[in-house]
């Protein structure tokens, strides 16, 4: 029988209620009274000088309060970067300044100049528009491998180069595996793009900034994944603003995707305004402006090696990775392509050496940051896509070559090449449930049938694994993130019997109001509809680092077991008190305490009621009242890892793929609500089938963004896409958090990209098409249909 | 968007009179031009608005054949055109999504003569004519190139007479973000010959496969195009497809037309 309620039951998502009747409050949602409206005049090129910014005409234009320029923001800081990677040869990357508003120079389409703060959004614009910028427009930096070059115009003047940081890992490795690769039997080289994305969560950004003249208190409602994170970098790097005068209100968010982990120039640039003009001052993105300042995804060029010895075993890997930057360091950009990346590329393989290169670029593009998977999701590809060319030249079953160098369940705890220790896993159990749930044996009868039809069919297997649940905060500290990585919650029990808790996790779409909930309702033993969860402000919940890297229920469903657990402990000594027996001798169950043994009990609201009414009550040794405070930092990441399989058609005759089955098969560790990580595996599926098939963001010679719309950016939509099989059946608890949980926000957008594209190479090769080796991303009619016929 | 005066005439003389004023535009389903107003791309002073005017709207055979008010949304001519016409009623069909084949319009789009646009297509193959305030202008006079028509200023269109031929389909090939026709191609035989407009690929808009043309018209089969080729000179080329593609396209796309019509 499937449980109703708690921990493993598909209990539906409360929040959908509001969501789906428009009852959401988003932050567009909020008005304050005498509130302004913010409008930002941004670069219509790419790379230029700002000779002049002349806002005296626009000044004088109706309903005009204010017009802001770099000028203003002279005395505060830039945007920071939360990440500082060190490279190769030890030496720190190079990290060029962020000013709120462009500085003397424009560095991308979409980079912001000047801020019209006006009565009407109309006024704001028609001001922006009689604003008066020149700019002398300089050659811009496109291409990463151009950039690179000595002579290459620089984005940014103070840096010597436009050479970010040039990363080796592991540094001690490289001469080792460059031996391995002379001695192999085999040595398989692939080159490929992973294509630039952009985010588009449906609610695009809004900041409202506000200002108590009073009190001296700001407040910023944004739509932010971290509004913690968002007050730190704001508050103590950019505006200079105590904690303690700021708040950060999260509400409602509309989808991240990652694009709204970021601290952005215009949050700090209204909650500066706010300030300055004494009222309240409101931006919303439109889609157009979505679109050229949202941080961007992915965007690396790589060149991959494997060497393999005459038995087929990995020897070694080597990669060589061009990853764009873009225009400036978003915040955790630096960390994406390093490691988010180089710390996942033994996959799940055996492979005893690795040695990964990555060259972060600066470019005059806009800036590119994590985006759902987050460099997991480039990794996987390099090297889902690498085994199965190995497969295809060495003549061997792609499955196969898998299961010879997956890292065997007896295997765990693995210690990785590439510094990461795995603590669990069964590869060789999603594999076949894989094969199981796809009927891969059926599949040469379906394409002998498709081929009667004139079609050609292919099946695209790939083997996934992502580090999730960002990870402890000293590790990370000496990789150098400047920020923890823990997750905090407070458990606060109402006088009767009631609980909320305030989570620093944040849920845009995610269903923790739900989910977390489940959890701490089974472990009270009260029904879930006494347990609320409230997230998103920072003036009610304790410092919390948000939701991204697949981490809600890993880290800060953590934090919340260990608040409850603290709760639990004394609720026991209240009941001990109440019952007159020993504390060892209460037993709790179910909402009840009962002394062992006998049927002498009280209930879970007979305590509560107790800590809040304290007449009965221990008071020399135990303080009144029942809430807890607790922080989690994880002693790991965790690994989720799964088999993911694709079947599709191709059309020959205009190189149209059809995908006809697509099979998840994901090892998630415990799941709370299987309906709900269902659904994070299909969103996850649509966007990484999305970016194999469809999305593609592209720059023009001149910087111009191509896909600056839905009329030329493609989204993937329902008929785009098949009928998901997924299944998380396969499970090796997580052994390092109390749920064993593992986290699946990301895992659809890791697996299936190589799924889809070694699904179609597999089709052409079978139709004859021999010469195809690889086609980048996105498999679009015309490119399948180009290389069909380049010879 | 700029701010702009609406009037919404319900005759026909009404409407042609408020198009008289300085920066005034006529509005159809605004499909195309709502967009550009908010994106400030166009900032028309008066927008007259076409919709309300029962004598542009509406389909009935009249004399010529099927007669296809030019304010009548895309949505009413699937529906309406579908027995007397059905290739042209499928291509209706085709556009856009609900909320755009309910609001659109067959004037609107050949007024507009989007190169990738629908429409164009199935009214060049047919053969039809644009019947407009001035005169009667035959398809093959009425696209002049990229956006461009054979419209002087002040003349709208009022409708559009279909001929309705003895076979005919539309065949589009979507473009995967848009969905309008990377490619699409319409075919219709009538008894004086086969007619094959294609949209979506050429530089200078929708243009006539003359050559495949006489070899239908000899004989209405696939086979017929086989050995024909398509020059992707003068080819649109972007994102999402080169000019070798869209003349490739072309061919594919025709073949298939002629076996859906046959």
């Amino acid at each position: 029988m499937p449980k109703d309620g708690g921990i493993g039951a598909s209990v539906k998502r409360r929040e959908d209620v509001r969501f789906l009747t428009g009852k959401g409050r988003y932050t567009d949602d909020i008005n304050i009274r005498g509130q302004l409206y913010a409008f930002f005049l941004r670069s219509d090129v790419a790379h230029g000088r700002l000779k002049s910014v002349d806002t005296a005409a626009a000044s004088d234009m109706p309903g005009v309060v204010r017009i802001f320029t770099a000028a203003d923001f002279a005395g505060v800081g830039g945007i920071p970067c939360g990440w500082q990677v060190t490279d190769r040869f030890g030496k720190v990357m190079q990290e060029p300044k962020h000013p709120v508003l462009a500085d003397g120079k424009v560095r991308h389409v979409g980079d912001p100049i000047a801020m019209v703060v006006a009565e009407t959004l109309d006024q704001a614009r028609d001001a922006a528009e009689a604003i008066r910028v020149e700019i002398e427009e300089l050659p811009p930096v496109l291409n990463m491998k151009d950039a690179l070059k000595p002579d290459a115009p620089k984005v940014h003047d103070e840096l010597t180069s436009n050479l970010c940081y040039d990363w080796g890992f592991v540094e001690e490795n490289r001469e080792a595996v460059a031996k391995a690769f002379e001695g192999a039997a085999h040595h398989i080289t692939l080159d490929l793009v992973n294509n630039r994305l952009v985010a588009n969560p449906m609610e695009p950004r809004v900041a409202v900034g506000d200002y108590e003249d009073h009190s001296g208190m700001h407040t910023l409602y944004t739509t932010s994944q971290n509004p913690h994170v968002i007050r730190l970098l704001m508050g103590a790097f950019v505006l200079g603003i105590p904690e303690s005068k700021l708040r950060v209100v999260a509400p409602d968010v509309g989808g991240g995707f990652g694009s709204k982990i970021y601290h952005y120039a215009e949050e700090a640039a209204v909650t500066f305004a706010a300030k300055q003009v004494k009222r309240p001052v409101k931006w919303t993105a439109s889609r157009s402006e979505a679109f050229i300042s949202d941080a961007q995804g992915r965007d690396h060029l790589t060149r991959i090696e494997l060497a393999l010895d005459k038995d087929h075993n990995f020897l070694a890997l080597r990669t060589e990775t061009h990853a764009n930057m873009g225009a400036y360091l978003s915040t955790f950009a630096p960390s994406i392509p390093t490691w988010l990346h180089g710390t996942l590329m033994a996959g799940n393989y055996k492979t005893p050496l690795v040695y990964v290169n990555v060259k972060a670029v600066f470019t005059n593009t806009v800036p590119v940051d994590a985006y759902r998977g987050a460099g997991r999701p480039e990794a996987t590809y390099q090297l889902e896509r690498i085994i199965d060319k190995a497969a295809r030249e060495l003549g061997v079953d792609p499955v196969e070559l898998r299961r010879k160098n997956f890292i065997q369940p007896d295997q765990f705890p693995y210690q990785t090449p590439v510094a990461v220790v795995y603590d669990t896993g069964n590869y060789q159990a999603t594999m076949d449930k894989l094969l199981e749930l796809s009927d891969h044996a059926g599949f040469a009868a379906r394409a002998e049938e498709s081929k009667k039809r004139g079609r050609l069919r292919g099946f695209g297997i790939a083997h996934y694994i992502e580090a999730c649940g960002i990870a402890p905060s000293n590790l990370v500290g000496q990789l150098g993130a400047r920020a923890g990585l823990y997750e905090s919650a407070t458990v606060r029990v109402n006088a009767t019997g009631s609980i909320t808790i305030f989570t620093g996790s944040h849920s845009h779409g995610q269903g923790h109001e739900t989910t977390f909930a489940q959890v701490v309702a089974e472990m009270i033993g009260i029904d879930a509809s006494q347990v609320e969860i409230v997230h998103g402000d920072t003036s009610n919940s304790p410092m919390g680092m948000g939701t991204y890297g697949s981490r809600s229920l890993a880290v800060g469903g953590s934090a919340m077991v260990k608040a409850t657990n603290k709760i639990i402990n004394k609720a026991k000594k209240i009941a001990s008190h109440l019952l007159e027996a020993s504390e060892q001798d209460i037993e709790f169950k179910d909402g009840k305490f009962t002394v062992a043994g006998t049927d002498r009990s009280k209930t879970w609201v007979d305590i509560t009621l107790a800590a809040y009414v304290p007449h009965n009550y221990p008071l020399e040794s135990l303080e009144p009242g029942l809430e807890e405070t607790a922080f989690y930092d994880p002693s790991n990441f965790t690994y989720p890892a799964g088999a993911y399989g694709c079947e599709l058609e191709i059309d020959p005759d205009t190189g149209k793929v059809t995908i006809l089955a697509f099979t998840a098969a994901d090892d998630f560790g415990n799941v709370v609500n299987p309906m709900i990580v269902e659904g994070q595996v299909h969103g996850g599926l649509a966007q990484g089938i999305g970016q194999a098939m469809l999305e593609n963001c592209v720059f023009d010679e001149n910087g111009q963004l191509l896909s600056g719309s839905f009329m030329d950016y493609a989204m993937p939509r329902a008929d785009d896409l098949p009928f998901f099989k997924v299944d998380h059946s396969c499970i090796t608890p997580c052994t390092h958090n109390p749920l064993g949980v593992k986290g699946c926000g990301e895992a659809g957008a890791i697996g299936s990209p190589p799924a889809v594209v070694n699904a179609v190479i597999d089709a052409l090769q079978r139709g004859g098409y021999s010469h195809i080796d690889h086609i980048d991303m996105p498999v679009s009619p015309a490119r399948v249909w180009a290389a069909m016929h380049q010879r | 968007m700029h701010n702009f005066d609406f009037v919404k005439p319900a005759t026909l003389a009404d409407a042609l009179a408020a198009l008289k004023s300085d920066g005034a535009q006529a509005l159809s389903g605004g499909q195309t031009l709502i967009a550009s107003m908010k994106q400030r791309l166009a900032a028309p002073a008066t927008l007259v608005s076409l919709t309300g005017i029962p004598e542009l709207k509406g389909v009935c055979i009249g004399e010529g054949g099927l007669h296809v008010g030019a304010a009548t949304p895309h949505a009413e001519v699937a529906r309406e055109a579908a027995k007397h016409y059905p290739a042209l009623a499928a291509l209706a069909g085709g556009i856009g999504d609900p909320q755009v084949r309910n609001r659109g319009t067959i004037g609107g789009s050949i007024a507009n003569n989007d190169p990738s646009a629908c429409y164009p297509a199935g009214v060049l193959a047919s053969g039809a004519t644009i019947v407009t305030n001035r005169r009667r202008i035959a398809a093959d006079d009425y696209f002049q190139g990229l956006f461009t028509t054979a419209l002087h200023e002040g003349e709208i269109v009022t409708s559009v007479v279909f001929p309705i031929p003895q076979k005919a389909a539309y065949v589009k090939f979507d473009q995967p973000a848009s969905r309008f026709a990377l490619t699409g191609v319409f075919v219709a035989k009538t008894a004086d010959g086969v007619r094959v407009a294609v949209t979506g690929a050429g530089g200078d808009g929708v243009f006539r496969w003359t050559e495949a043309e006489a070899a239908l018209s000899a004989n209405f089969a696939a086979s017929a195009i086989a050995g024909l080729t398509v020059s992707p000179d003068g080819m649109i080329h972007d994102l999402h497809g080169t000019p070798a593609y869209r003349a490739h396209l072309v061919k594919v796309l025709t073949g298939h037309a002629v076996q859906a019509a046959a």
